[in-house]
């Protein structure tokens, strides 16, 4: 099947492209995720056969760090803060209204499958909370208002 | 030596032509862009390129006054620097016409300037501003001056002057005998003598040594490690340097977790540059002295900050705590003799080894010396990154560096030093910030994060919220730490549904013993913390809590709470 060997492709680029010195299964997990934005089943075969090691090690990390996930996510991924500086300041009212918005409990795809909301322990940009981020891209001082403008124009693109 | 003085002279030419230019700074990082101010970048690029042939526009790092973002200022050929304020996309155009081709400030939209500008114009000079003159900045020096990701803007500022004149004129041993001497203790939560942990590696012989720099920075209300890197990446590289030099190691890790751009890019970046410019890698400077560094991400995982699982971690595995023994200093990274201290701790070391351990000693109180880099958040009016000397009380920076509550009647509670700290109330606020005394009342400098509640924050919500996340993040290794969480997190929900007994508050104290005394390292070990320290200060509220009179109705989306948990499988 082409679109398999395409995605194997892009998994062999993923390893063999890491430029830092120390080469990791982490790291290596790290860079496929970077890349596709999810790790298939065949990023932890191809690791496994990468650094040397068993399946059963890179499944050890790759179910340990939190940010990795094994199915493809939604063009964009919406990180809402629930730190406590951003609690404080109501991000539990805007998770509850962006949940209401893409129609979904919990983490996860909106039904329409183009945004995913995941939760974020913090932001790293408490001073502007509460803040949520699209793709990496951090946006503060929020409210339900604006971080439902924000996703509907994303939505809408 | 030479080489170093002719990199240092070609960099202070170019910096005295810029500052004596017309030069607009923006202001960047994490917190900025939250706000906005690399899209006032790119407006103001295209509006530069388009009307102007004269003026240098640099994204410079965050000054700290994180409530003032985005923030531009405008340095003058004649000497006059004015600052502007929260700056939108639709008046750039507006401030920089006018200022640059008129020579003359919008005014009433200027929040402070230069001493001549201020003179000049009536504005308020910005070194009277209480949150700048009563910092004492020390790594945070270049913090809205330079622009990060320019080596020869640190150069110019002083900056690889301590290393050249470690490498070339002082012994390994003079260095880490500075730094004892200095006083200065780890920033990243334990409050070591740095110089004494580095003596502990510094005599082994082993060809391969390790000295790595943790900026996992998990703790939720911190964000002064990535601050750092993100702001003035050389200090901490240089650092790291000399923190290799001292104890003759080999190699450096600057140790950040993934998805924060920002300060990766800018680590990676001055790394990088520091090798073109011969500062890392064979023969630091033509010396004898070689050194490698790299930086090494780590997938989300709060644990990965503690010393040991965080060797695990860029051994890309698991990050779990190790065992001690072996201690790091005899078997660390692969099993190699390994130092590790966080961002803060060796980002002061540059300015030690220049000004001398005496001059660093003379700042700060008797048990702590040196600064505290504070990040204030929550009900504050001026949240930001503040760098104070030790000693000033915690009500002196709410008052001063914070300018008090931003809405709300009155501070009622702190959360000081991340989710395995406490919180503290109105009693403690004249407390000093050195370590000793805030540990004495019950809280932490942490990781330098400061958030404050106001009087309507509810003490067992606030609980939930924290305890949440030290259950989120258990690594799941040792079984008190791992359940104890999950079970504190269930009475701590059944408390604010109302559906608690007078046995939870028995058990939710023996759960919290339990974990200090099973578990391996500091994330059961002090998870119990926010809640002893909130019997001590905020007792009556939660035996209220217990006796089923919470009352939730408007605090902050009427008690309702995510709960991700999730145990590590
Ligand atoms: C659960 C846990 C998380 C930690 N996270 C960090 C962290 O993010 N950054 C940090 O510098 N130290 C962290 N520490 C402390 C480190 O173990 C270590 O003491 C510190 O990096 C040493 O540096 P210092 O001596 O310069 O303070 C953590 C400790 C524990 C138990
Ligand atoms: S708590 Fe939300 S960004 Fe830090």
């Amino acid at each position: 099947m082409p679109e398999n060997s395409n995605l194997l492709e892009k998994i062999k680029h993923s390893l063999e492209s890491q430029e830092q010195p120390t080469v990791t299964i982490l790291s290596s997990l790290l860079s496929i995720q970077d890349n596709l934005h999810y790790i298939p089943s065949e990023g932890i075969s191809e690791t496994a056969k990468f650094c040397g090691k068993s399946t059963n090690e890179v499944w050890s990390v790759a179910s340990f760090y939190t940010n990795f996930r094994f199915t493809p996510p939604g063009d964009n991924v919406v990180d809402v803060c629930w730190g406590p500086t951003c609690h404080l300041l109501g991000a539990q009212i805007i998770i509850d209204n962006l949940q209401k918005t893409l129609e979904i409990d919990g983490e996860g795809e909106s039904k329409d499958g183009k945004i995913t909301l995941k939760y974020n322990t913090c932001l790293g940009a408490c001073a502007q909370a509460p803040c949520i981020a699209i793709d990496h891209y951090i946006h503060g001082k929020q409210d339900k208002n604006t971080a439902n403008k924000i996703i509907n124009e994303i939505r809408n693109k | 030596m030479e080489l170093f003085e002719q990199l240092k002279e070609k960099s202070l030419t170019n910096w005295f032509k810029l500052n004596s230019s017309k030069w607009v700074r923006i202001g960047g990082g994490t917190s900025g862009q939250a706000m906005g101010s690399y899209k006032l970048y790119n407006k103001s690029k295209e509006l530069i390129q388009n009307n102007f042939t004269d003026v240098n526009l640099s994204m410079v790092s965050a000054i700290g006054l994180m409530y003032l973002e985005p923030i531009v200022d405008i340095t003058m050929p004649d000497g006059t620097r004015v600052y502007y304020g929260n700056v939108t996309l639709d008046e750039i155009e507006k401030i920089l016409k006018q200022h640059l081709t008129k020579n003359k400030p919008i005014i009433e939209r200027a929040f402070a300037a230069n001493e001549k500008a201020a003179n000049m114009w009536g504005i308020q000079n910005i070194n009277d501003m209480p949150n700048i003159s009563r910092q004492k900045k020390i790594a945070t020096r270049n913090f809205g001056v330079t622009d990060p990701l320019d080596i020869n803007h640190y150069i110019a500022r002083g900056g690889y002057s301590a290393l050249s004149s470690a490498i070339f004129e002082k012994s390994p041993e003079f260095i880490v005998d500075e730094v004892k001497n200095s006083g200065l203790r780890g920033r990243g939560g334990a409050a070591f003598p740095a110089g004494v942990k580095w003596s502990f590696l510094a005599p082994s012989k082993e060809p391969i040594k390790y000295v790595l720099c943790n900026c996992e920075e998990g703790d939720p209300g911190a964000f002064n490690d990535k601050g750092i890197i993100e702001n003035d990446p050389h200090t901490l590289v240089e650092g790291l340097i000399l923190n290799g030099y001292a104890t003759n190691s080999s190699n450096g890790y600057i140790f950040i977790r993934q998805g924060h751009e920002i300060p990766i890019n800018a680590a990676k970046k001055a790394i990088s540059d520091a090798y073109e410019l011969g500062l890392l890698g064979k023969n630091i400077l033509g010396s004898e002295f070689s050194f490698d560094m790299e930086v090494s991400l780590t997938g989300d995982s709060y644990v990965a900050g503690e010393e040991t699982a965080l060797m695990e971690a860029i051994e890309g595995k698991r990050s779990t705590p190790r065992y001690k023994p072996p201690f790091p200093a005899a078997q660390g990274l692969w099993k190699k003799p390994t130092n590790i201290n966080n961002v803060k701790t060796l980002s002061y070391v540059p300015e030690i080894v220049r000004k001398g351990s005496e001059w660093f000693k003379s700042i700060g109180t008797e048990t702590t010396s040196g600064t505290a880099i504070v990040c204030l958040s929550g009900h504050i009016k001026y949240p930001g990154m503040y760098e104070i000397p030790m000693g000033m009380t915690i009500r002196e920076v709410l008052d001063y560096i914070g300018g008090g509550i931003s809405e709300g009647k009155s501070i009622k509670v702190l959360q000081a030093g991340g989710p395995l700290n406490g919180l503290l109330g109105e009693e403690a606020f004249d407390t000093m910030i050195d370590f000793d005394a805030m540990s004495a009342a019950g809280a932490s400098i942490g990781s330098g994060g400061i958030i404050v509640g106001n009087e309507k924050t509810n003490i067992v919500d606030l609980l939930r919220n924290l305890i949440a996340f030290n259950q989120f993040e258990s690594c799941g290794k040792c079984f008190p730490c791992r359940l104890g969480n999950t079970h504190m997190l269930e009475i701590l929900d059944r408390m604010c549904q109302n559906q608690s007994n007078s046995n939870d508050l028995n058990l939710i104290q023996r759960i919290g013993s339990s974990m200090k005394s099973g578990s391996l390292c500091g994330h059961g070990q002090l998870g119990y913390n926010p809640i002893l320290s909130a019997l001590k200060y905020f007792r009556t509220e939660i035996e209220s809590a217990v006796n089923g009179k919470i009352n939730l109705t408007g605090v902050n989306g009427d008690g309702k709470m995510i709960l991700p948990t999730r145990t590590r499988p």
